[in-house]
């Protein structure tokens, strides 16, 4: 066995990208935090340069996304496990944050009580067991993280152990979403049912419809997109990283030359289901609903478009599939609806058969 | 009206019950009423009615049934001067319900069996005058149902009222029928006085709720092999796309989801025609051929460059199956699309009383079971069966020796889909049909798969079996989506502990 101590060489911070790499994700940043903000606040609606509320929500939205592709791209690309349950863990987030957006309209609701609206409607008398504090944005935020993590890290842990690799792992995550969209979509276990949670009010005291939080979201998610980046980098360019790749390439080879490949799979996988989290617990203020669709098997298996469209071993690759498909379905969907689904089929198959690196992929290739 | 009456044989109405309805305090009138019903002539009848309607009328000792300024004698039926001194019959709610059920009882003389069985089931609860009209019904009744319904009221009935033996006999027969209603009866009478009526009530108690418990299980039992079936008709072609030939075919739903329409479209074929029960002839080798053309271009066309990359393959077919899904909702529109059962397979068999086995859910396990063995058939006794499994085990060897393992690799992945189609077509008899009816047996037909071992057939059947038993069981007290859930949890587990699934081929690969 190889000591830990040995494994952990951290990279410098400056030394993840180059120059060029760098100047990118700078004029990103000042896009996302100045540009942005003052196009739609300050710019009036009348003047052709406004960016308005719409297109903010959709960046942020796309944004949320590119997160969970970043996500996905660490275990599926880097590591060489295809999950299709992603979308139950950033589903998960989202409920954690909207319990917390449901408490907050406090007694504004159409009962006026001080139990969320569906609650009163089911003649609940009081919260169930799992929403205990979640009145608390602190405890909120440690529900979207714990909750994704622990889930991940014992499926995780139970699945690698006995060596459930490839495809077995895809279908089993893939029942595993199912199965609780099935549980979600029930009236009687708390989770709103198939309405979900929505008709949200405020978060942290402040108006969730105002344009000024609106925009603080959106830097937010910007901040934290940037910051998942860097850590996904950082993580892929570490030793720890170049593990995940051998593990991809030569499992047994991997096994032979004495690292336990289970740690590191639970690891990775158990991260990357906690940034998922993050991800939706972002997306639900913005989007204003969560409910159970979002566990939906196609959901997860579209995750497993966006990075395979970007180009799944390299992260820019997954943010660029991200909003690239996105950015097609949000077209399509309000163009031309009957051919989404044309587009979006042509689109896994073309992918697959002709771009295996993806767009990046053929980008680097000229 | 008087076709209701027409059984009865017609004869003066009794004076003595007459005189009691007209002139005696409640109980009288009550009395009345049953010995005019036990009479059941249809006048009887006409003379409630009257009295119900508040026509009857008295005037000294006469008695007349007053319509308008019309009037008639009651005894003799032959119209009357109408006397200025009358007084009215009064019929309270008592005595208005003792005749509602009185007329009602007349109905079970009609000759339209539905009105006679809804006549019947109105009994169910009447006061025991009416004892004698359902004797006399039950002489004439020859329709097994009312006749089984009218025999287990006039029990009821006896067991209320009767005496000593004809109470004993009355619980001998309800032990007898199977009705579960008799339960409630029984019941009543397990705590009566008479020791003997107690003993004989809790006897058959227990036999009736033996009964009704063994057709509760073999309900069960049943609803476990139906759901097998068809678990095991979705997933047999993915056992030989996937488990034989390694394919992930996420379109494999949709191919089920064409066979449900190439049946609808068939069925409209034979719309107008006088052959119209016998349209699934036609129906399910058209399904096969359909479903296997589609799966056939699908395999030249996407899977063909793809195999060995089992990841890959899962985004392409599923791609596949999305442009599968649109062009179902453009061509037939996104609702639910109406196929009808054939007359045949409409009803059930009734095998208890509360033990009915639908016609349509028979036909799919024996569908099932056919194409279970035409496919073992076609794999172990033909030549195309032998190349498929000869490249199954070793293609390179088989190509060495002449087989053509691509052209067999089409002809494969064509038998897969067009079971498929089959399972379409069997689908298309017992749920909706629509674009979306693949994605519900995608998630299912795969588990059945990879629970039952990848690599063989014999495991699929009893992966497919134990499935459907335990969802059924599951079902049964923790409601559908519990059992669901759960069942789906098991699988995860189980395939954590045996990834090989329930049969492993033996194998010294160190990679699955």
């Amino acid at each position: 066995m190889t000591p830990k101590a040995k494994l952990v060489t951290v990279t410098n911070l400056t030394n993840l990208y180059g120059p060029r790499g760098w100047a990118i994700l700078g004029v990103c940043a000042l896009v996302a935090f100045l540009i942005v903000p003052i196009l739609n606040l300050i710019v009036p609606a009348s003047s052709p340069f406004h960016v308005s509320a719409f297109w903010v929500t959709l960046a942020g939205k796309i944004m949320c996304y590119a997160i969970v592709a970043l996500a996905l791209d660490l275990v599926w690309g880097y590591a060489g496990i295809l999950s299709l349950g992603h979308g139950l863990f950033f589903a998960l987030g989202g409920y954690g944050m909207g319990m917390y957006l449901m408490r907050q309209i406090g007694r504004q609701g159409q009962y006026q009580s001080d139990l969320p609206d569906f609650m009163v409607f089911l003649d609940w008398k009081e919260l169930p067991w799992q929403w205990w504090n979640t009145d608390q944005f602190w405890w909120a935020v440690l529900l979207v993280i714990l909750v994704p993590g622990l889930l991940a890290f014992v499926f995780g842990y139970f699945a690698f152990r006995s060596r459930v690799k490839g495809v077995y792992f895809s279908i089993i995550t893939q029942a595993l979403t199912f199965a609780a969209m099935l549980l979600f979509f029930r009236n009687n276990t708390g989770f709103g049912g198939n309405n979900g949670f929505t008709d949200f009010k405020r978060i942290l005291g402040f108006n969730i419809t105002s344009p000024e939080t609106r925009m603080a979201l959106f830097a937010v998610t910007a901040l934290t997109l940037i910051a998942t980046l860097l850590l996904a980098r950082w993580i892929v360019t570490s030793k720890f990283g170049r593990v995940l790749a051998a593990i991809r390439d030569a499992e047994p080879r991997a096994m032979f030359c004495g690292y336990n490949t289970v740690h590191y799979k639970v690891a990775v996988f158990t991260l990357s289901a906690v940034l998922c989290g993050i991800a939706g617990a972002l997306y639900v203020p913005q989007v204003g609903i969560i409910n159970p669709s979002e566990m939906s098997p196609a959901n997860s298996i579209e995750i497993a478009i966006w990075v395979a469209v970007g180009g799944r071993g390299s992260l820019a690759g997954a943010i660029l599939g991200a909003g690239l498909v996105n950015g097609a379905k949000s077209f399509f969907t309000v163009a031309l609806p009957e051919y989404w689904l044309f587009a979006l089929g042509a689109i896994f198959i073309v992918v697959t058969l002709f771009m295996p690196r993806g767009v990046l992929g053929v980008l680097q290739r000229k | 009206m008087a076709a209701f009456f027409l059984s009865f044989p017609a004869h003066a109405l009794d004076p003595a019950a007459v005189e009691k309805l007209a002139f005696g305090d409640g109980d009288d009138k009550i009395e009345a009423i049953g010995a005019l019903v036990a009479e059941g002539d249809p006048r009887a009848a006409e003379l409630l009615q009257s009295f119900a309607e508040g026509e009857l009328q008295t005037s000294g000792r006469q008695m007349l049934v007053v319509r308008g300024d019309k009037a008639i004698d009651v005894l003799s039926g032959k119209p009357a001067a109408l006397p200025a001194e009358r007084e009215d019959v009064v019929a309270n709610n008592r005595l208005r319900g003792a005749v509602a059920g009185a007329l009602g009882a007349f109905k079970l003389g009609s000759r339209d069996r539905n009105e006679r069985l809804s006549a019947a089931r109105a009994l169910a609860d009447a006061n025991a005058a009416m004892l004698p009209l359902i004797r006399k019904a039950l002489e004439k009744e020859t329709d097994p149902e009312i006749h089984g319904l009218l025999d287990l009221i006039a029990a009821g009935m006896e067991l209320k009222d009767g005496s000593k033996e004809s109470r004993l006999a009355a619980i001998r027969k309800l032990e007898a029928s199977g009705n579960p209603n008799t339960k409630t009866l029984l019941l009543e009478v397990a705590s009566d006085p008479d020791e003997d009526i107690r003993r004989e009530a809790q006897h058959s108690l227990r036999a009736i709720e033996g009964r009704l418990a063994l057709g509760e299980w073999l309900g069960l039992a049943f609803a476990g092999v139906s759901l097998g079936s068809i678990l095991l008709l979705a997933a047999l072609g993915l056992a030989i796309t996937y488990g034989l030939m390694g394919v992930i075919n996420m379109a494999h739903g949709e191919l089920i989801m064409i066979g449900a329409y190439t049946t609808y479209v068939v069925q409209g074929f034979f719309r107008n025609s006088p052959f119209f029960d016998w349209y699934l002839v036609a129906a399910a080798p058209a399904a096969f051929v359909v479903s296997g053309l589609v799966g056939m271009a699908l395999e030249r066309s996407v899977i063909r460059w793809l195999y060995g990359r089992p990841l890959e393959t899962l985004l392409a077919t599923w791609g596949s199956s999305l442009v599968l899904i649109q062009a179902v909702r453009t061509i037939f529109g996104a609702q639910n699309v109406q196929v009808e059962n054939p007359a045949f397979m409409s009803g059930g068999i009734q095998v208890m009383s509360n033990l009915v086995l639908p016609w349509n859910r028979i036909v799919i396990v024996f569908f099932a079971l056919g194409v279970l063995a035409g496919m073992w058939l076609l794999l172990s006794r033909t030549r195309l069966g032998l190349y498929i499994r000869g490249v199954t085990q070793n293609r390179a060897m088989a190509d060495c020796v002449g087989v053509p393992t691509a052209r067999v690799d089409t002809w494969a992945f064509g038998l897969g889909s067009g079971i498929a189609g089959l399972a379409g077509c069997a689908l298309s008899q017992v749920g909706n049909v629509g674009p979306e009816l693949g994605q519900g047996y995608i998630v299912d037909s795969f588990l059945v798969v990879v629970f039952g071992g990848v690599g063989q057939l014999a495991g699929t059947v009893y992966a497919a079996l134990v499935l459907g038993f335990a969802n059924k069981l599951l079902e049964s007290w923790s409601g559908a989506v519990l059992a669901k859930i759960a069942v789906l949890v098991f699988i995860i587990f189980f395939i954590q502990r045996r990834p090989q699934g329930l049969f492993a081929l033996k194998g010294r690969a160190i990679e699955a």
